[in-house]
């Protein structure tokens, strides 16, 4: 089974590799999303995450199956947290785990650049001067401008 | 005959507009194209929504000529930016 969940309390990384491995992988990564502390140049105070919460839901299971059908197993799995987040704070992990290190590492980048692509999440950086801004973000395939 | 839909904003859509979700009255046979014009025709501020904008339609990615009908969930979907 993949396990995907959008959630608001912190992430905990080890929880999220806790849900992959087996005893015939030989490998089993994990990608954490971090929030930075500059953007362009600016110095970014913190974060926030606004998610359409039911779509997102099923797009980010649906990201996980499709890694885990590239990777030809089913030990993938990823959360993405939304709210109020400061320099430091995961906000989304990825755990894979695979028999070889080429097919997590593989399926760990799918699911990443897949949810920069189309999970309908968004995020405001909170500026060390006071101001704030929603981030520049990508259109998602095959739909509008 | 009219059908209502039930529209959705988020992020950047939704501070332009000050909502986050609107009913709107379409004819029969109304597409999510005659929507965006329906609205984006109520002027200022819903003008400065996107001619072509990506939207999802029952929470699932559709194109503009998609047909809506009632009580669909129509949702305006600014680019994205998760991660």
């Amino acid at each position: 089974m993949t396990w995907a969940s959008i959630v608001t309390a912190p992430i905990v990384p080890e929880d999220v590799l806790a849900r992959v491995g087996s005893d015939e992988d030989g490998a089993a990564i994990l990608f954490l999303g971090v929030v930075r502390d500059h953007a362009d140049g600016r110095a970014v105070s913190g974060m926030r995450y606004d998610a359409y919460r039911e779509m997102a839901d099923s797009v980010l299971a649906g990201i996980a199956v499709e890694a885990a059908e590239r990777l030809g197993t089913e030990r993938v799995a990823v959360v993405h947290r939304t709210g109020e987040l400061n320099v430091g704070e995961v906000s989304v992990a990825i755990a894979v785990s695979s028999p070889h290190r080429a097919q997590a590492f593989e399926a760990s980048r799918y699911v990443i650049e897949e949810i920069k692509k189309r999970l309908p999440i968004w995020k405001k950086e909170h500026y060390a001067d006071g101001e704030e801004a929603w981030v520049a973000g990508a259109v998602p395939p095959g739909v509008g401008s | 005959m009219s059908v209502s839909v039930q529209t959705l904003f988020f992020a950047a859509y939704r501070d332009l507009l000050g909502t986050g979700s609107l009913s709107v009255q379409l004819d029969e046979g109304a597409t999510v194209a005659d929507l965006v014009r329906e609205l984006r025709g109520r002027g200022a501020p819903f003008d400065g929504l996107p001619a072509e904008p990506a939207v999802a339609v029952n929470r699932t990615y559709a194109p503009l000529d998609e047909p809506l009908g009632a009580g669909d969930e129509v949702a305006f979907i600014p680019p994205v930016a998760g991660g």
